[in-house]
């Protein structure tokens, strides 16, 4: 990776920082200038070979990055000045350490002889990231740059992935030092588990050979784990035969097309992947966390099942659902061995499971994605089943903002690859997926890259549109359009008396003059049956597009796990009537979200 | 379906806790560096933890390794949640819980000792008194003029707790302890 020339010669902290990041692999870094990182600055213009892409919001280079890191595997690099500068990046920071993306992001800061004084655009960084990042450093001395940039790229890709923060005093940045190139050897205290322990996975082999009502739910540990992940996850299913089913952040590493596919599970999940769940003697977690939107009520969470449970951090273990087998290491480690302990071993009794599979039609059959069509309105389920016939057979980016379309799109757009999905999960980062459409086009310049977006959602980093225009990064914003914040306004109906409290936006922008008006294309689509034409319109188009699609207003998201409720009480679309709905939750409820 | 389980009515879930808190010791070793005793302290308030008494100080110099003894209270779910936590900051090399420690090398407890300074000012038949109940917990007495007495104490929180209630009476000024420091009985190392 690193130029020998390079290697251990004298150079400016600023200097050091781009030398760092090509050794370390880097293209591509989003970011935005300011006082504290001007040297950096000056040193990325005196070269070509890392490409600098201008945001204009900090928050927009971060969930750039993370669409970066996500569709690509590899770390996604911000570069941000001192005080607003960081402060901005903080949510995007907390967003990648909740659903584990790797990224580097580089501060500057003001001269260490001015830390603590108050200092124009000075802040705590360190102090206010400390708990957002998986670990941060300040550099006070500039011949520890280098290894502690070395280091960052390091903690950020490996175990379980997360953000980083390197902060660097501008006295730094100008001090000359020795450069030092990556090592090998990490730091003593910093030794992740990948190999998991082979008679836990013997144990886990045993338990699934037995097993009758079995069923796989994977999550976004397996994509983070690599491609070949992916790849032994659908070879693990094949030789078992066993249903499977995935939370939101692991759509893809199973495609949506292959027959034991079960759709995904949790709060609005298929009814066949949540009863399947409750009713399992055997539930295999890989990569996953028992997250609340996927548990449903915990004391009535899978009660009469064995419970495997394969995850990279310890702390993931025991933390909100007891296992019955805990296997620690890397996804991708784990299944190699599983897999041939599998063939060495156990032979798939595919008879067996046949009642299972019989039950799971029975409950497939209920047809839970099911909505009313209407031929007058377009109904956002409807336009995002179009969207998907229209780009599937094309190389396809899906990202999202965060809210009904988020949960529609996940329902109805359907994944065949890992990496092809980019959405805020555990954070929940309203506006996250424009900049992260930004960040997957960078990386991947040819492919169709279209933000699934909320008109809510949207507003929140719409100026990174001029940073699409900018850079020629035709990403295309498809926003489900109802003048509400859906979400909003369905747990309104839900929990509080149908009261839409501030979730109707009384003034939206004229979407198609705004796209205009940065020097993208905008388009307009009110009837379904205009739909088809202006998705080919906009997949056409080769800059970057707003797409206002007028959806019907008050549609509700469903089938949905009430709140409170258990995997087998889900509330389904034929049954939600308006006095269902408002009956979904009892007062208790109502404190919480 | 589980008929007596009642619903909370949210996708939050409080569930009744049916375990009892545990009051537990933890050894913490890590790396000195600059901010550490920060992420750890803010693991604790972030995630909601205990802290009952913390103690920390550079125990290898040659090393940069500091010992962070923490006591903590929490039900036994909570407490090994704590202890995975600890052991993802990355420069903690090691936690190791002292109290199941002992119970697994079938001792009661830790070890455990505080170190007090304990100021008492006074006169006449008090300041008598003072200073025969402190020689009686072999408190050694580290300053004095003839109106006050600094008493040094060390022994178990217990002992300390007991020792101080008897001063108050006696002219207490002024109290400071340095919390727990902890280690197992026995010949092996942590």
């Amino acid at each position: 990776m690193s130029s020998g020339q390079n290697e251990r010669r004298e150079m400016t902290g600023a200097e050091m920082v781009v030398q760092a990041l090509k050794d370390n692999g880097v293209k591509h870094v989003f970011g935005y200038p300011g006082g504290a990182v001007l040297p950096i600055y000056d040193e990325i213009f005196q070269q070509d070979e890392v490409e600098h892409i201008l945001v204009r919001h900090e928050q927009g280079a971060g969930h750039a990055a993370e669409g970066y890191a996500r569709s690509t595997g590899k770390a996604g690099v911000l570069l941000v000045t001192s005080g607003p500068g960081a402060t901005n990046a903080v949510t995007p920071l907390q967003d990648a350490l909740m659903d584990s993306i790797p990224l580097v992001c580089l501060t500057g800061q003001v001269p260490t002889s001015l830390i603590g004084s108050d200092a124009f655009q000075e802040c705590d960084t360190i102090g206010i990231t400390r708990p957002c990042t998986k670990h941060n450093w300040l550099v006070k001395d500039v011949n520890d740059l280098a290894a502690i940039i070395h280091e960052a790229f390091h903690v950020a890709t490996t175990g379980r992935p997360g953000p980083v923060v390197v902060d660097i005093p501008k006295d730094v940045q100008f001090a000359k030092g020795i450069y030092v190139p990556p090592q090998t050897a990490p730091r003593t205290s910093y030794q992740p588990k990948v190999q998991g322990d082979l008679d836990k996975i013997k144990a886990a082999v045993e338990l699934m050979a037995g097993a009758r009502k079995p069923i796989i739910y994977s999550g976004g540990g397996v994509i983070n784990s690599g491609p070949e992940a992916s790849h032994l996850l659908r070879e693990l299913v094949d030789l078992t035969g066993f249903p499977i089913t995935s939370t939101l952040m692991g759509l893809g590493a199973y495609p949506a097309s292959g027959k034991n596919w079960m759709g995904m599970l949790g709060m609005h999940g298929t009814y066949e992947a949540n009863m399947a769940m409750h009713d399992c003697d055997v539930m295999i977690c890989i990569g996953a966390r028992f997250d609340d939107r996927i548990t449903g009520r915990l004391t009535a969470f899978s009660p009469n099942s064995k419970k495997i449970h394969i995850d990279i951090d310890p702390s993931s273990i025991n933390k909100n659902v007891r296992t019955d087998v805990p296997i620690i290491g890397d996804v991708g480690r784990v299944l190699e061995d599983l897999v041939r302990l599998w063939r060495a071993s156990a032979k798939a009794d595919k008879k067996a499971l046949h009642p299972w599979w019989e039950q799971i039609a029975k409950w497939r059959a209920r047809d839970s994605l099911a909505y009313k069509m209407n031929h007058d309105v377009i109904m956002p389920q409807y336009a995002i089943q179009r969207l998907y016939a229209l780009t599937k057979d094309m190389d396809t980016y899906i990202t999202t903002e965060v809210g009904q379309h988020q949960m529609w799109a996940a329902q109805h757009y359907h994944f065949e690859k890992p990496n092809r999905w980019m959405t805020s999960g555990g954070l929940g980062t309203m506006g996250y997926g424009l900049p992260a459409a930004l960040g997957v086009q960078i990386a991947h310049r040819d492919a169709l890259v279209i933000d699934i977006a909320g008109d809510a959602s949207v507003q929140m980093t719409m100026q990174e549109m001029s940073a699409a225009v900018q850079h020629e990064a035709p990403i295309k914003i498809f926003i489900l359009n109802n003048q509400y914040m859906g979400m909003v306004r369905q747990w309104q109906q839900l929990l509080h008396g149908n009261r839409l409290s501030h979730s109707y936006t009384e003034a939206m922008p004229d979407f198609v003059k705004l796209a205009e008006a940065y020097g993208g294309h905008g388009i307009r689509c009110e009837k379904p049956d205009e739909l088809d034409d202006a998705i080919k319109e906009m997949i056409a188009v080769k800059k970057p597009v707003i797409f206002d699609c007028r959806v019907a207003t008050l549609a509700n998201c469903f089938p949905m796990i009430p709140s409170g409720k258990a995997h087998n009480e889900m509330l389904l679309p034929d049954e939600a009537t308006d006095e269902a709905v408002a009956n979904a939750i009892d007062a208790k409820g109502r404190e919480l979200v | 379906m589980n008929a007596q389980l009642q619903p909370t009515g949210s996708a939050y879930f409080i569930a009744k806790e049916t375990e009892k808190p545990e009051n537990h010791t933890l050894s913490v070793l890590v790396d000195n560096e600059p901010g550490v005793l920060a992420r750890v302290i803010g693991l604790f308030s972030g995630r909601g933890y205990n802290i009952e008494s913390l103690t920390v100080s550079e125990t290898e110099h040659e090393k940069h390794l500091s010992r962070i003894t923490i006591v903590t209270r929490g039900t036994p779910h909570v407490l090994e949640q704590i202890k995975h936590q600890l052991e993802r900051i990355v420069p903690v090399h090691r936690v190791v819980d002292l109290t199941v420690r002992s119970q697994e090398l079938g001792q009661e407890r830790p070890m455990e000792r505080e170190l007090a300074l304990v100021k008492v000012a006074g006169t006449g038949e008090a300041r008598v008194e003072a200073l025969r109940l402190a020689d009686a917990f072999r408190a050694s007495v580290i300053d004095a003029n003839t109106e006050h007495f600094i008493f040094e104490i060390t022994g178990k929180g217990s002992k300390l707790d007991q020792f101080i209630a008897i001063m108050k009476p006696l002219g207490l000024v002024e109290i400071c302890r340095t919390g727990v420091a902890a280690m197992n009985r026995g010949p092996q190392g942590m």
